[in-house]
């Protein structure tokens, strides 16, 4: 049984078991290594779809035996071009599921445990057990989530960062024929905050466009999802868009043609309503097997060291050849997320809190979604504006239109904010504008 | 992120309901089309060795739908598959490896043939060389240096593209050798419009001219296409000036002038459309002209005989270069699409549509002249879809691409640029070192029978030999003995493994590479890329 494990790990081990020029100054060959990394290391995955297959077969085939993964979605048929652990008779099944089924099916040596949650319904305890966590994540504001969870888990020791509560964070991202993967060390390295600027919003179409002066196809089509649709109703009141829905897409698809044939636009297909009103992002099987790759290399290197790890982020494209560019991304020194530094609210006391809140949600340094605010006023907390409880909600709606002044909120004072995009609530000092 | 329409669909009628195959592919049909994916279905690949590597180059084609595959692969599944390679079990140890490579390959997509061959390269490369005919493509891995010599003169004689992927150790390396393989369809990332304002057809000027800013009211004042504005205030310019203006300080003054038009709205903010204008002078200000890729392209097509031989890209190309020379008067077919531009819908709908006709009339000459050489050359397969393709042909005149390729055999005769390798040996930021390393392992394996470090009591009597087949090749191109030995030390580390996941990097390049080719969209390498996994960098050269 020890030959088999022996010869069926031989070509990892050459890299475990050997010294050389490149290894990690920390690097020791030894032939434990890899018992070790098995015996001992867990390692989270997060997201189970067109990178999480990939990176849970990369990481069960580079040796790890200790595999979690979540992911809070089912099986569609659209994602069996490129999510290979799912076949046509999983559709509806979670992803996570199905996936931990076929790698433990598969590789013997692995176990992957399968959680079908949204990141949020776990806690700090829960991160704290893993010694490594890797995302293949499609939406920004998770990746912030898991960003600030890591980094309230670190140790400060008379203001020393205790290296050992450092749990790093691998992250990947596709869409079409481009990529990138990066690793962070959080607390040391740049943190997935310190680069929000990198990433402006979805510009939408101009409502004004949209209603009166449409010119593309898109343009019709964002006049139903956004204008007709509300009006008519056309399935039973209030019914929002399902973009899964045959039937809605068909019905928007066919309001949108007439509107386009109205003013002389061409181009409105069902491939592009469909496109426009899921937001539809291009995939393809090769582009995520490459940047989980990219991930799952730097996985190894961490829990290893048997290489450098990247430093510390890398680009890749191949539309127009195969192009990739790595280069150090700086940690910012005031991010809101991973440095010390407090966070300034320079206000007027003629503002009111509404203008607050849209510095932050619209500016590009905050991008917040639904911040909730609390105050710190003479040693009381006072809430300011909740999203809810609904009843909550409504008593302290009317505080949007108040000021700065009206509400008591002198120079100083601190102002704890809350939203989706961290765990963690954010200090903010209010400063008043002369 | 909301994406702008291109025209990605079959002219078939859209039924409200897709097809089942139309969902499963739908992510991958906005990338390259029905017509792209019509081209995949019908490809046939040829992978030679199931390796990891082979595995995972052929998982990322199978997904997509490729029509067949052909494994050849006299190997065994042995313990060690079953540590690297997704596509094996521990049941099937022992099996030959192609068989068991193929039945989990296959299972990703019911819609993928397959079969498999047990028989060993050489004997079909001695015997049977005619069996690649069929093939579409032909990906090989893990052969070596001997035999990749002789498939690839197989391939290059029988004008079968093939493309060569490794992984060694923490290094990816793809060879794509291809004689020449033409690209309509580039989708480049970044591209000028086409607005002609150096030179507008008379359809343009006439309506343009038509126009007058100042009797507009307000709000169809801030609703004119900014093209309409930059149109307007070159006239003025070219009045005072005598010619558009040409450098920046030139293009600083006419943006103030431009500036001068600008009403000022109720809410204190600019004309949008003013804005757009201003922003879009740096690009929209140089003359019309041919990118020096396709001048080069359009000379080339100036030169050959159409014979019934000739390729019809080649055909277009000349009849292309014939209508620069003519009725272009000296510049490619308009392009016929406008990017948006905050404007009233029928001013947008109007101005669109005369580009719009402008480039159908361009593409008409072309397709005149494509008929005629059609016809000279006598009865010819007629192409129901030629109207269509010399349309998309002139639509993407100015992103046509030619690559012409070089054999691996020539290559490793010793004519690589002399004068590219020396300059990236000097450079530490280069990873061409790598190239070089790989070439040295397959001489070592060529006198030793065994990749140098492959059994761990010879790593370090390995290092010494391994560095006389450097300096030999180095010393054969002309050369110093300028590698490091870290690098010889770290090949020999190696020792020939291959890790699953620079395999599964590698692989899924390759992959995308082969996808290029068979669908003729997007541009491939030419002709090297190597990958550096321990610095996470990566390298494309022509070799």
């Amino acid at each position: 049984m020890a030959v088999e494990w022996g010869a069926r790990w031989v070509e990892v081990r050459k890299l475990l078991e050997r010294p050389g020029p490149f290894t990690h100054p920390d690097f020791e060959p030894s032939p434990d290594t890899l018992k070790m990394m098995q015996e001992n290391i867990r390692v989270l995955v997060i997201g189970a779809g067109g990178l999480g297959c990939e990176l849970l077969k990369d990481l069960a085939l580079m040796g790890f035996t200790n595999l979690h993964v979540v992911d809070m979605d089912t099986i569609d048929l659209s994602n069996l071009n490129r999510q290979f652990l799912f076949r046509k008779k999983d559709i509806g099944r979670p992803k996570a599921e199905v996936a931990a089924e076929f790698i433990n099916q598969r590789i013997q040596d692995c176990h992957v445990t399968h959680y079908y949650n949204k990141i949020q319904d776990f806690d700090d305890e829960f991160y704290r057990s893993f010694h490594l966590v890797v995302c293949g994540l499609d939406s920004i504001v998770a990746r912030r989530w898991i960003n600030g969870m890591l980094l309230s888990l670190l140790c400060y020791e008379d203001g020393m960062l205790d290296q050992s509560s450092v749990i790093p964070l691998v992250d990947g991202g596709t869409e079409g024929f481009k990529g990138n993967a990066r690793v962070i060390l959080p607390g040391l390295t740049s943190c997935i905050e310190c680069t929000l600027d990198l990433f402006p919003p979805q510009i939408n179409f101009p409502l004004c466009t949209i209603a009166h002066t449409p010119r593309l196809p898109e343009h019709c089509i964002e006049w139903v999802r956004l204008l007709l649709w509300p009006k008519e109703n056309p399935f039973s009141e209030e019914m929002p868009i399902d973009g899964d829905d045959p039937h809605h897409l068909s019905w928007i698809f066919e309001k949108a043609q007439k509107r386009a044939a109205e003013f002389g636009i061409t181009g409105v297909t069902y491939r592009l309503t469909q496109g426009v009103v899921k937001r539809i992002i291009p995939a393809v099987a090769s582009t995520n097997a490459v940047i989980a790759a990219a991930c799952c290399t730097e996985v190894f290197k961490l829990a290893t060291s048997a290489c450098t790890p990247m430093n510390n982020y890398c680009v890749f494209n191949d539309s127009d050849g195969i192009y990739t560019y790595t280069y150090e991304q700086e940690k910012k020194e005031d991010c809101v997320a991973c440095s010390q530094v407090p966070q300034e609210l320079l206000v007027s006391p003629s503002d009111k809190l509404q203008d607050i809140i849209a510095i932050l949600t619209d500016s590009l340094r905050y991008q917040m979604k639904k911040p909730g605010l609390q105050a710190m006023v003479d040693g009381k907390t006072k809430s300011l504006y909740l999203h809810s409880p609904a009843s909550i909600e409504e008593k302290l709606r009317p505080n949007l239109k108040k000021t700065v002044e009206e509400l008591g909120l002198r120079d100083g004072i601190e102002i704890a904010v809350a939203d989706v995009t961290s765990p963690s609530t954010v200090l903010f000092k209010v400063k008043l504008k002369k | 992120m909301l994406r702008v329409h291109h025209s990605m669909e079959s002219a078939a009628p859209a039924s409200c309901e897709q097809t089942e195959k139309a969902k499963k592919y739908d992510r991958q049909l906005r990338l390259w089309g029905d017509h792209g994916q019509s081209l995949l279905e019908i490809g046939h690949v040829c992978l030679i060795n199931a390796s990891a590597t082979g595995t995972e180059t052929l998982k990322s084609l199978v997904l997509p739908g490729l029509g067949a595959v052909t494994i050849i692969d006299d190997a065994k599944v042995a313990h060690q598959d079953t540590g690297n390679n997704f596509f094996v079990d521990l049941a099937s140890i022992g099996r030959p490896r192609g068989e068991v490579a193929l039945r989990l390959l296959l299972e990703l997509n019911p819609e993928v043939r397959g079969t498999f061959v047990d028989q060993p390269l050489q004997e079909i490369l001695d015997n049977q060389p005619e069996f690649f005919t069929p093939f579409t493509c032909v990906i090989a891995t893990c052969l070596p240096e001997s035999t990749l010599l002789t498939l690839s003169k197989v391939l290059w004689d029988a004008k079968i593209p093939l493309v060569v992927v490794r992984s060694y150790g923490m290094i990816g390396y793809i060879r794509i050798q291809i004689e020449e393989h033409t690209v309509i369809e580039s989708h480049p990332d970044n591209e000028i419009p086409d607005l002609r304002l150096d030179r507008p057809f008379s359809a343009l000027e006439k309506y343009m001219d038509s126009l007058d800013l100042d009797a507009m009211d307000d709000k169809e004042h801030s609703h004119v296409p900014y093209v309409v504005i930059l149109y307007k205030f070159l006239q003025k310019w070219n009045q005072e000036h005598g010619a558009p203006p040409k450098n920046y300080k030139e293009k600083k003054l006419f943006i103030q002038l431009v500036k001068t038009g600008m009403r000022e709205k109720e809410s204190g903010e600019n004309e949008e459309n003013f804005d757009e204008a201003v922003k879009a002078v740096n690009t929209s200000l140089l003359p019309t002209s041919i990118p020096s890729g396709v001048q080069t392209l359009l000379n080339e097509a100036a030169n050959i005989t159409p014979s019934p031989t000739t390729k019809p890209f080649w055909i277009m190309a000349r009849a292309l270069h014939e209508f620069v020379s003519s009725e272009g008067r000296g510049v490619l077919p308009v392009r016929g699409t406008i990017p948006d531009m905050t404007a009233d819908s029928e001013k947008y709908i109007k101005i669109q549509s005369l580009y719009r006709d402008q480039a159908a009339q361009d593409a008409d000459w072309v397709l005149r002249r494509v008929q005629e050489h059609s016809q000279q050359l006598g009865p010819r397969k007629v192409m129901p879809s030629l109207e269509n393709d010399v349309k998309n042909f002139c639509k993407n005149a100015h992103a046509l691409r030619v690559i012409k390729g070089k054999p691996i055999v020539e290559e490793y005769k010793g004519s690589i640029n002399l004068s590219e390798i020396g300059a990236h040996l000097e450079n530490p930021e280069s990873d061409l070192v790598w190239y070089v390393m790989l070439r040295a392992v397959d001489q070592f394996h060529s006198e030793f029978r065994a990749y140098p470090g492959y059994f761990q009591d010879q790593v370090e009597t390995d290092i010494v030999r391994l560095k006389v087949c450097v300096n030999r090749l180095l010393a054969d191109w002309g050369c110093g003995p300028i590698v490091k030995d870290d690098f010889i030390h770290e090949m020999c580390r190696y020792g020939a493994s291959e890790v699953h996941s620079v395999a599964a990097y590698i692989g899924g390049c390759a992959a995308q590479e082969v996808i290029k080719i068979i669908t003729a969209q997007y541009v491939p390498i030419n002709n090297t890329h190597i990958y550096n996994a321990i610095a996470a960098t990566s390298g494309t050269f022509m070799l």
